[in-house]
């Protein structure tokens, strides 16, 4: 077997709340609280889940933008928890990110060319006239013309900036691209749009993809496994197909039958959840879906699930199928 | 048959912009039965947020004009007094608002917030109105009501919010709720509650629902007619089950087909080139033409007028003048 691209390890996320007067450490909020999953080369890996479940923090840990507490991250063999500040930066110019607001992520003050260059000044492409040829090339790329490299930010409409933070992400040749709803501020026929240039782009640059989303119908589109998360614990995750068909966790099954689906002649059993996330300063012992599940039983109180394999790929964290 | 609860006549907002006036609605028409819920579909900047802000006469009277007549239960209420409007509103028709965090004061509780429109419309005393949202509470799910009435915005969740929100629309049981993207802030597991909720209100109380969103999605699960609505006209209108079916104007086969279904996956999605026109950007023709597949020569210079089917849908299309028309909906999933 082939050395996966990423190997996530046990990774931690605990923020710490301060109060009193000393400012001590009170408490902690579990963003992420001990997950593992692998992404091959190539492929893309879903990973979704409501608001708060973590899948954010878990992207922003892969690039360390934010510190770890606990775990590692293998990236072509080398775990970047234990790497320098120095050397995290150079290996940015394989990892790199698509965020969600494309009205916030790109400096209002500087032209989309300014933009596009600052990433190969920082990963040492010395040539201007490089730089240059580079900018146009990305522009057209992305499906802009390079033209648009002399205007700012706020002369674009919402999917325009996002190709041009897709553009920007693509500047220095990463292998890796992070998307975290790179499409959810969009309206439905821009969405379609960029999600096709998204595919067309990992099939010409080979790009392996980490796409966090909440939007369901878009991540079963552009994924090949996904990944369920809730409360900061991986709950399931599978090739995509396997999981949107046979969904094993509970929770999987409620949230998949949630989605309102675009078809009047299609009526579904819906399992509606009582009540609301937890809160991750406080999740519950054992299970952390226990609160909400319809088919919880005893030892789901006190004992936490491992996510075991079920079938072929197919890894649950549920003690029904122990 | 019953009149309709309400009836908007070529209503048409404007916004005055340093470009001179811009017509944000184009002279559209509607109407909404009792007990109905209708769904109106479209992309940011279409129009349909402000043509419910101009039903409740809440666009800025210095900055803009509404033009055409809205009926409800008979008065126009494009013409009504800002007293009389100020009766209505809260009252007779309310309104959900599409962002829990921001549309809550957050300087009061909720139980001030709940029991306001009560005392200012119905004149009940503290007591009555407090008893009153508590029930409203409870039925909306929300479980320790007692205690929330106490409490401030901030110490809810969005779910719970929302949930209030409705609450304070449903108290004085309007008999017309206009929804502005009700669930596109939450969840999809709250989603499925609160449009639950919806629903049961709907068939418990027979208040009609505008239902204004643009996930396809909620429009199926919820309503039972739909207008779809581009460049602040209305593109195609028609009973949910027809236009799904067989959706007439390129615009709308477009967006039904650029949806990922979650239940089969397709190797490429449909896309509409282009992008939505900035409004008055556009004076000729129709406003669709430059992105729309099926463009001929005519559609660049005149704009279509609504053509009437036998089943009550209607389309805003030169393909179906006459009543003709191919079957652009096969067409279009066969080549994908």
């Amino acid at each position: 077997m082939t050395q996966p691209l990423v190997q996530v390890e046990n990774l931690k996320m605990h923020f710490p709340i301060k109060g009193g007067i000393l400012g001590k450490t009170i408490g902690s909020v579990k963003a992420v609280d001990g997950i593992s999953f692998s992404i091959k080369k190539g492929e893309t890996l879903g990973l979704v889940g409501e608001s708060g479940c973590g899948k954010s923090t878990t992207g922003r840990m892969i690039l360390r933008l934010l510190e770890p507490s606990e775990g590692s991250i293998y990236f072509e063999g080398k775990d970047l928890t234990k790497l320098s500040t120095n050397e995290m930066r150079k290996t940015r110019s394989e990892i790199q990110m698509v965020f969600q607001d494309p009205f916030a992520s790109l400096n209002p003050r500087h032209t989309i060319g300014k933009i596009l260059e600052e990433p190969l000044i920082v990963h040492g492409v010395k040539s201007k006239q490089e730089r240059k040829q580079r900018v146009q090339k990305l522009l057209e790329v992305v499906g802009l013309s390079s033209y648009h490299a002399s205007r700012y930010p706020h002369q674009f409409s919402g999917g325009q900036r996002q190709r041009i933070g897709i553009a920007r992400a693509l500047a220095i040749n990463p292998k890796l691209i992070i998307a975290d709803e790179p499409v959810s501020a969009l309206d439905v026929s821009i969405q379609s749009q960029v999600l096709n240039l998204l595919q067309d782009l990992q099939k010409e640059y080979g790009l392996t993809y980490l796409f966090i989303a909440h939007d369901l119908g878009v991540v079963r589109h552009i994924s090949d496994r996904v990944g369920v998360m809730y409360l900061g614990q991986l709950v399931e995750i599978s090739e995509s197909e396997d999981l949107y068909q046979n969904p094993l966790h509970p929770y999987t099954q409620a949230l998949l039958s949630a989605v309102p689906i675009p078809d009047v002649t299609y009526k579904q059993e819906r399992v509606i959840l009582q009540g609301e996330v937890p809160s991750p300063v406080n999740p519950p012992k054992g299970c952390p879906f226990h609160t909400r599940c319809p088919k919880a039983m005893e030892q789901c109180s006190h004992k936490r699930p491992e996510l075991k394999e079920q079938k072929q790929g197919h890894h649950v964290a549920c003690h029904l199928y122990d | 048959m019953e009149s309709p609860i309400i009836e908007v006549n070529s209503l048409q907002t404007s916004f005055q912009t340093d470009d001179g006036e811009v017509p944000v609605v184009n002279s559209i028409s509607f109407h909404i039965n009792r007990g109905e819920v209708l769904g109106i579909v479209g992309e940011s900047g279409c129009g349909k947020s402000v043509t419910s802000l101009s039903i409740m006469g809440l666009v800025p009277a210095n900055t803009s004009k509404v033009q055409g007549q809205i009926r409800f239960k008979g008065e126009n209420l494009a013409t009504a007094s800002e007293a009389r409007m100020r009766k209505i509103r809260g009252n007779e028709i309310a309104m959900i608002f599409q962002e829990p965090m921001t549309s809550l004061n957050p300087l009061f509780t909720i139980g001030e917030q709940l029991t306001e429109s009560l005392r200012i419309h119905r004149k009940w005393n503290k007591k009555q109105a407090r008893a009153r949202a508590i029930e409203m509470m409870k039925l909306v799910g929300l479980g320790r009501a007692e205690s929330l009435m106490d409490e401030y915005p901030h110490q809810l969740s969005g779910g719970m919010r929302q949930r209030v929100m409705i609450a304070m629309a449903m108290i004085c049981e309007p008999e017309l709720l206009i929804a502005d993207e009700p669930t596109t802030a939450l969840d999809v597991t709250i989603q499925a509650q609160i449009l639950e909720l919806m629903k049961k209100l709907n068939q418990e109380t027979k208040t009609a629902i505008m239902m204004i969103t643009h996930d396809l999605g909620v429009v199926a699960e919820m309503c039972q007619r739909m207008v779809v609505m581009y460049a602040g006209k209305i593109v195609e209108e028609g009973d949910v089950s027809a236009i799904f079916q067989n959706p007439k104007h390129p615009y709308t086969v477009g967006l039904i087909q650029s949806v990922p279904d979650m239940r089969e996956k397709k190797e490429r999605l449909y896309s509409i080139p282009g992008q939505v026109p900035k409004p008055g950007s556009q004076k000729l023709g129709c406003p669709f033409a430059p992105r729309c597949s099926h463009v001929m020569d005519r559609c660049l210079s005149e704009a279509p007028p609504l053509q009437l089917f036998n089943n009550g849908q209607k389309v805003r299309c030169w393909l179906y003048e006459d009543g003709k028309g191919a079957d652009i909906y096969d067409a279009a999933i066969s080549s994908s």
